[in-house]
């Protein structure tokens, strides 16, 4: 009996072990969405632009973080996103963040999404608005092509009060 | 004996070309103003304005110096359609391309294609930062092309000439929803517009209660609505519909993409309240008996081989991307990469037959249709029983569609034709797919998605593929939303011009 509870033991506690192992570094989202299967229910650290909106859901709120290549949605506790303070899109580059958290492969909770519930949420480095200056080159097209198309418009008028047979004998 | 197209041919195709390009020029003031007068946005706008006065001015060029009285004929009709597709391909890609955030002018065309054909492949890098003015644009297009292009000058622009039905017949719609072509053009008008209103609103209050601030929720509604409706599958953001990690929002899209794949005059019936017409038509039980056969092998397959287990999960995510390939959508819920590393070749397979079939005629849908399969199994079941029956006895099959038919062999014959042809548009692109060293399934997996117009990916499509495959993908799309016939048109117009006399 002693014998058989021994080698469950043994064959429980590495499992148990593997399954709570950590990766230090960074994992890009090409590498967590191609090994899914390896990195299901591991705690797993992951890094990159917060983009687009910040979904509160109660307590919880979901953030999706940019890293290059794809985006990962976050289900993070709100109290821990109160430093973000820009997310990335046109008019701005979003807050460079680190996660940790437990990556599911398909999350039971959230109906099967891929996705990382965060336990801390740091960010590294702040965003900021993006200046967009008037594209010069581009009033300038478009003022030319602007007077060219009042020309073909004269010319069209002028040619629309002949009837067509006219021109076609 | 091939005739020589005259001077006056040529003309009258590049007259009726140059009021489509009107046409679509004028729509792109559309995001012009929304730019400026919503987002705000300056640069983008110029965009769009360089785009719409580059069309405008091609157009009113070939109306100039093409004007004619003369009517097109029904070849003619065809190679105009063809042409516009791609004029519309061309002119549509110079305000995303403007946005910088393409690697080449192939890759802004093969997307504006996607988008105009309602098929859903996309090219684009960083689309997290586009801004809303050229995001407006990409989600306009299927509207536009759902719709079909030359809707707009049939509907605005031209007169009750007949060269309008020829253009109407050559962009796939056989289908008039009432006597008269132009009535039939605004009426698919205002069922997109009625609908596009509604799904605004609904999708942009999902929107609200799922955490998205109310103006950022009734442009995301929009765009959805846009992309769902019309059968094309674009979203905003890089994760499509994953970004919103919602049950709701999933519902809502599959009630869009379910509406949208139904024929424009199944709809017209339901309008006018012939609401029988839902349970009586062919084309509507062949897609709910498909539509529920393959979901539950997909589902039974997907937990078989451990991919997703409970019901919400397969919910989500199994009938999810039935729904999504057969109405020819391409709404995706997982990343594409995970097709091939986590679904498996069976459910794979599933897929790919959704997607060739597609969804109903006379919709924004793409793939084979729905009433062909549904004729098809008609005459087959005809050629069984004239089999199994004494030689004397005569056999009559009937089916209903809109109104009761019989089954002529005229009819299957046309069925089985543009059957053929996609199949064969399925098979040449995976064929290519193939000699660039693809794997089969997944070759054929993102051949159907393209020449069916549906948009779903198994990771293939991205702007590192090769050129050769890229310019295969266009050509399927085209020639899959054209139903092949007006691309043949084409061919044959442009080889009268060498052999004939």
């Amino acid at each position: 009996m002693r014998k058989v509870l021994l080698y469950q033991l043994a064959l429980i506690i590495p499992a148990v072990l593997f399954s709570l192992q950590c990766y230090a570094q960074d994992i890009p989202s090409t590498e967590l969405i191609k090994n899914a299967k390896l990195y299901d229910g591991k705690i797993v650290t992951y890094g990159g632009e917060a983009v687009g909106d910040i979904m509160v859901r109660g307590e919880f709120a979901w953030v999706n973080i940019y890293d290059g290549s794809n985006a990962i949605g976050i289900w993070v506790h709100k109290d821990l996103i109160r430093d973000i303070t820009y997310t990335g899109g046109y008019r701005a580059k979003g807050d460079l963040v680190a996660v940790a958290g437990r990556f599911n492969r398909s999350c039971l909770e959230h109906g099967g999404d891929l996705d990382i519930h965060a336990q801390s949420f740091t960010k590294i480095s702040p965003g900021s608005k993006i200046h967009h200056a008037l594209d010069t080159e581009a009033v300038k097209s478009a003022s030319v092509l602007f007077c060219t198309l009042v020309l073909i418009f004269l010319l069209r008028m002028r040619q629309s009060r002949k009837p067509a047979s006219s021109r076609h004998p | 004996m091939i005739l020589r197209p005259q001077l006056d041919d040529v003309k009258s195709i590049g007259y009726y070309l140059g009021k489509i390009v009107l046409g679509f020029g004028i729509a792109m003031l559309l995001p012009f103003i929304a730019g400026l007068v919503f987002f705000r946005e300056v640069n983008p706008s110029l965009h769009f304005l360089i785009g719409a006065e580059i069309s405008i001015l091609i157009g009113l060029g070939l109306d100039c110096f093409c004007r004619t009285d003369k009517d097109l004929n029904t070849a003619q009709g065809m190679v105009v359609i063809s042409l516009s597709w791609l004029v519309a391909m061309v002119l549509g890609a110079i305000p995303l391309f403007l946005s910088g955030h393409y690697k080449s002018f192939l890759d802004v065309c093969f997307e504006t294609m996607s988008g105009l054909t309602t098929t859903g492949l996309i090219l684009v890098q960083d689309l997290d930062h586009v801004s809303r003015t050229h995001n407006l644009w990409r989600h306009l297009g299927p509207f536009i092309g759902g719709q079909g292009i030359a809707i707009i000058a049939i509907s605005f622009l031209l007169g009750g000439t007949s060269g309008a039905l020829k253009m109407y017949v050559g962009e796939a719609r056989d289908e008039k929803l009432v006597p008269n072509i132009i009535h039939t053009s605004r009426f698919i008008w205002l069922i997109s517009i009625v609908y596009l209103i509604l799904g605004t609103i609904v999708l942009g209050i999902v929107g609200i209660f799922i955490g998205l601030k109310p103006p950022s929720a009734f442009f995301h509604g929009a765009c959805i609505f846009m992309a769902g409706f019309d059968t094309a599958g674009f979203a905003p953001q890089s994760q499509n519909i994953l970004y919103y990690h919602s049950l709701a929002f999933e519902i809502v899209a599959i009630v869009f993409m379910v509406l949208g794949s139904l024929n424009f005059n199944l709809h017209y019936q339901l309008w006018t309240g012939n609401h029988k017409e839902i349970w009586k038509s062919i084309e509507t039980r062949t897609l709910l008996l498909i539509t529920m056969l393959v979901s539950l092998i997909t589902l039974v397959g997907l937990k078989h081989f451990g991919v997703y287990s409970g019901a919400a999960v397969l919910f989500r995510k199994g009938f999810f991307h039935v729904i999504s390939g057969h109405t020819t959508t391409g709404y995706m819920t997982i990343y594409a990469q995970q097709f091939i590393q986590e679904w498996g070749d069976f459910a794979l397979t599933l897929i790919i037959f959704s997607m060739a079939l597609g969804g109903c005629a006379c919709s924004t849908a793409g793939g084979i249709k729905m009433l062909r399969v549904g004729i098809i199994f008609k005459a087959l079941r005809e050629d069984i029983k004239k089999i199994l029956l004494p030689d004397s006895a005569i056999v009559a099959q009937k089916f209903h569609h809109i109104r009761t038919m019989f089954l002529e062999e005229k009819l299957v014959r046309g069925v089985l034709i543009v059957t053929f042809g996609y199949l064969l548009l399925y098979g040449l692109g995976a064929l290519v797919g193939v000699a660039l060293g693809y794997p089969f399934l997944e070759s054929l997996f993102e051949s159907t998605s393209a020449a069916a117009n549906v948009g779903l990916s198994c990771g293939i499509t991205d702007a590192s593929m090769p050129t050769i495959l890229k310019i295969t993908y266009i050509i399927e799309m085209w020639a899959g939303r054209l139903e092949v016939m007006s691309v043949f048109a084409l061919l044959g117009f442009l080889v009268s011009f060498v052999k004939g006399r």
